[in-house]
């Protein structure tokens, strides 16, 4: 009785594992319905177009099936003679004419309303860059710069940096979009090198970031919360490497947000002034050089500085970082056309301009000996006004 | 036989032969299928977990380039041409193609092409890693050096499809037998006939389109260049305005394959044969107005979304009219199972399979969440592997007897039938499950929530790579030492080759052309 008992519990537990893993791999295995009207809606119109399909396959797979057994030779060696009936073939063109009339219409409802991006409450211009998303909120004078935050030995050495244990592994952003919840939200999007384009699954939004050219789409989220996606526009080396986070937070929360940003943001101007103000010591400089290479300019030149050229060409005895310093600083800070060089004089500060200029003149046995302080990246600016 | 041919290497490259150049043709695509094959186990390998184990993302994204580049122009519009070659002139009647030299020529230039375009991966800067589909700015602007090569490449093969699209076209007006009328003429001639036209008509638009991105890239245009005044995303309308004909002109001979099949096995006429022909010459209308359900998500006017939505739906139409009018021609019939049927059967259904995810992403408002993930990897799959793959793979078991002579092992084949069966299956259907919980195609490293499908996914695309080994051998086998083919192989097979030639045909088919009833 004992071991019947235990045998059952055992078996319940099972069943019962094996039945959470069913249901988690079916949600794993489904859209999203995700958190918006419209995500809602695409999703019931989804699943609507397959239970659709699922009619129809049982029908024909099902007459196929039905001729496989018993129109075999074996079981049918005559075989009939018909090759063609008008009416049979009218009846299964007009069928599925009346099917996809029956899925149009919903569909055509669902896609003006997707596109109708008027009356929205706030805007966020949205721009996308080899591998990183802007965000500017055009209500608010707030802008900043969203990159991946998974560190990179995560995905060099998956299995010896204990990623698996990382539940956003690559989903995970330095700065999240933060939106209000039940706020209609209007995106401007654009791109400033190649075509991004930007989704996320649950707000069922996704729009091509085109340089050039800037789209509009909207969202209104009903649930605060985290949302995660991914640049789904193949844009070069790590297209895979640019995540989409949005945080979502009550109307209240928000507002908090809005506030604590513009505070850190006279915090960040006074340090700015301040680091611009003193003459930094080299080592100074090549420290927080280091830290901002590795960080940004290493994805393409490599932390080796030897770039992966022809593309990304190496740093390390380079005409620009041996050359001249105002033709190296003008390259760092606009960028350089027609090139995946992007400009970051407005993603660092003058700082960091400066000290990864310094770095690049030194490291790698560049050795120029030269020295790059703030006020020099002020001054370049200034000149550049 | 007075077969006057040169022996040796100068057969093969003087021969103007269709049977030659067919079989070149179809030799051909098969080591571009292994070669491009080759480069999808590099994709799944690095794809099998997360993290980034075998390649760095610049290589992958050369490999997803190379992989489409050369299935869809190496393997499958070679194989197509191939069987073209081998069975247009021996089903209509025709002593040989109407323009044999420059059949030769068209097929010569694709091994100098392919040449051209492989030599971009030992290039500084590596291959194109762009997508198959070379959007610009990241082709032109910001595309390696060695995309010009690829240009070039296109060029070569672009020239040599519409010089096959022209032979066949030229053939099937001018060298029918007496009698046989173009509604007599069976669906496979009519399916290339209607390819045909598709490749003359869009060919030259890929041309145009990669010749705009050489002079954006050297010469100071800037059709694509938004800074210029250009736009990105009208190299896409021209793009997809040649891409979506395309992948008709790739399943429309694979649909004349399975028509002419289908009814040898059932021991039964075709269902329908004129809606048939109406309904593939529907479908490549069609698909000339459908071009921008490739681009729901750039921005088009919500007018452009609903038109090209709808317009894409309609395809469902005549698609439908064909897998009924398979399955018509199957019921009452007396069926066999031989290993032609085998893939025909599973083309149906699977193509059907991806036919469905087709309508799917048609709905414009929902393609929003299938729009560039592997539901749409899925999905082309299913139409390009069960689809032609399997096409072309029924039609060289079909025609083999009639080629070579020699029957192939029923056993191997359907062996070979049966692991295609589960290993396309495991490959492909995992993708949609990863696509629809948000997995972006074209990346080389991903979440754990999408571990599971991958992992599946890639042993089935190793054990997929392995069947096709098996192919070979069995294929090769069959040509070596397979027991002598009868006339007549299929005792249900209709037409020409089968009524009116022995097995194998002749090296010229018809010197003086045959009655056809």
């Amino acid at each position: 009785m004992v071991i019947r008992r235990k045998l059952i519990a055992v078996m319940t537990s099972l069943l019962s594992v094996m039945l959470s893993g069913v249901v988690q791999a079916a949600a794993e295995m489904n859209m999203r319905p995700g958190v918006t009207e419209t995500s809602q809606a695409a999703f019931d119109l989804h699943m609507m177009v397959i239970w659709v399909m699922v009619v129809i396959s049982v029908i024909v797979f099902g007459a196929m099936i039905y001729s496989f057994i018993f129109h075999r030779k074996s079981k049918h060696p005559t075989p009939a003679t018909f090759s063609h009936s008008t009416k049979v073939e009218l009846v299964w063109t007009i069928i599925p004419i009346l099917i996809l009339i029956y899925l149009t219409i919903p569909a055509v409802k669902l896609l003006i309303e997707m596109e109708d991006t008027s009356e929205s409450e706030m805007s966020v211009q949205i721009t996308g860059s080899q591998w990183k998303w802007h965000y500017k909120y055009i209500d608010h004078d707030i802008e900043f710069y969203s990159n991946l935050s998974t560190p990179r030995e995560q995905f060099e050495n998956y299995e010896g940096s204990g990623a698996a244990n990382n539940p956003n592994y690559l989903l995970e952003v330095d700065n999240e979009l933060v939106i209000p919840v039940d706020t209609k939200v209007r995106f401007l999007v654009t791109a400033a090198d190649v075509i991004h384009s930007w989704w996320v699954p649950d707000l069922a939004v996704k729009k091509d970031a085109i340089p050039g050219f800037i789209n509009e789409t909207w969202t209104k989220v009903l649930t605060p919360g985290i949302y995660r996606g991914q640049c789904t526009e193949l844009c070069g080396k790590d297209h895979g490497f640019m995540p989409v986070v949005v945080r979502v937070l009550s109307k209240p929360d928000f507002a908090i947000w809005v506030a604590d940003k513009d505070a850190e943001k006279v915090v960040a101007e006074k340090a700015a002034a301040e680091a611009a103000a003193q003459s930094w010591s080299l080592d100074k400089l090549m420290a927080l050089g280091k830290t901002t290479y590795d960080a940004k300019c290493s994805v393409c030149h490599q932390v080796t500085g030897l770039g992966l050229p022809p593309t990304f060409p190496a740093l390390k005895d380079s005409p620009i970082a041996l050359g001249a310093i105002d033709a190296h600083i003008e390259i760092v800070v606009d960028g350089k056309q027609g090139t995946s060089m992007a400009g970051y004089g407005s993603q660092l500060t003058d700082a960091e301009l400066a000290a990864v200029i310094t770095y690049e003149r030194n490291a790698w046995d560049n050795n120029t000996g030269d020295l790059v302080q703030p006020a020099d990246i002020q001054a370049f600016k200034a000149g550049n006004k | 036989m007075g077969d006057h041919h040169p022996t040796g290497i100068k057969r093969w490259l003087y021969t103007t032969n269709h049977k030659d150049i067919g079989s070149m043709y179809l030799w051909f695509s098969f080591i571009m299928f292994l070669i491009g094959g080759a480069m999808a186990m590099v994709i799944r390998a690095e794809l099998y977990q997360p993290g980034l184990q075998f390649v760095d993302p610049n290589f992958f994204n050369q490999m997803t380039t190379m992989h489409g580049l050369i299935m869809v122009f190496g393997a499958v519009m070679p194989s197509m041409v191939g069987l073209a070659n081998w069975l247009i002139p021996m089903m209509i009647g025709a002593p040989d193609m109407a323009l044999p030299r420059m059949n030769n020529w068209s097929f010569w230039i694709l091994p100098f092409a392919f040449t051209l375009l492989l030599s971009s991966l030992f290039m500084e800067g590596g291959a194109p890693n762009f997508g198959w589909t070379f959007y610009a700015p990241l082709s032109t602007t910001y595309g390696p050096p060695s995309t010009d090569f690829f240009i070039l490449g296109v060029h070569m093969m672009g020239i040599s499809s519409i010089m096959g699209a022209i032979n066949v076209i030229v053939t099937v007006f001018n060298m029918r037998a007496p009698g046989m009328t173009l509604m007599k003429m069976p669906l496979f001639v009519w399916t290339w006939l209607i390819t045909a036209f598709l490749l003359i008509m869009v060919m030259p638009v890929l041309a145009g389109v990669v010749t705009m991105m050489l002079t954006d890239r050297h010469f100071g245009t800037s059709f694509f260049d938004a800074a210029g005044g250009g736009d990105p995303v009208m190299f896409q309308h021209i793009f997809w305005f040649f891409g979506h004909p395309e992948v008709y002109i790739m399943i429309l001979p694979a649909f004349g394959v399975v028509s002419e099949i289908i009814p040898a096995f059932s021991r039964k006429k075709l269902f329908g044969y004129s809606s048939m022909v109406y309904a593939t010459a529907s479908i490549a209308l069609l698909s000339f107005i459908v071009w921008a359900h490739h681009m729901f998500t750039t921005g088009m006017p919500v007018a452009g979304e609903l038109f090209f939505m709808i317009a894409t739906m309609l395809i469902a139409v005549p698609t439908g009219v064909k897998v009924f009018n398979w399955v018509a021609t199957m019921w009452q019939g007396s069926l066999t199972f031989e290993t032609p049927m085998l893939f025909s059967i599973a083309f149906v259904i699977l193509f059907t399979i991806g036919g469905f995810s087709g309508v799917m992403l048609a709905m414009a408002p929902v393609d929003f969440q299938y729009h560039d993930t592997y539901f749409v990897v899925a999905h082309f799959h299913y139409v390009l592997f069960p689809g032609a793959i399997f096409g072309t793979t029924a039609a060289v078991y079909y025609w083999l007897p009639k080629w070579t002579g020699k029957m192939y092992n029923e056993t191997s084949g359907k062996i070979h039938f049966w692991l295609s069966m589960v290993f396309v299956n495991l490959t492909f259907f995992p993708m949609h499950f990863s696509g629809l919980a948000g997995m972006p195609r074209r990346i080389p490293d991903y979440n754990m929530m999408f571990a599971d499908f991958n992992m599946w996914a890639s042993i089935g695309a190793f054990g997929l790579g392995l069947t096709q080994i098996y192919f070979l051998v069995t294929i090769i086998v069959a040509i070596r030492s397979g027991k002598p083919a009868e006339q007549k192989q299929w005792d249900g097979a209709s037409g020409l080759e089968w009524d009116a030639l022995p097995s194998p045909a002749p090296y010229h088919t018809f010197d003086t052309p045959p009655k056809v009833n």
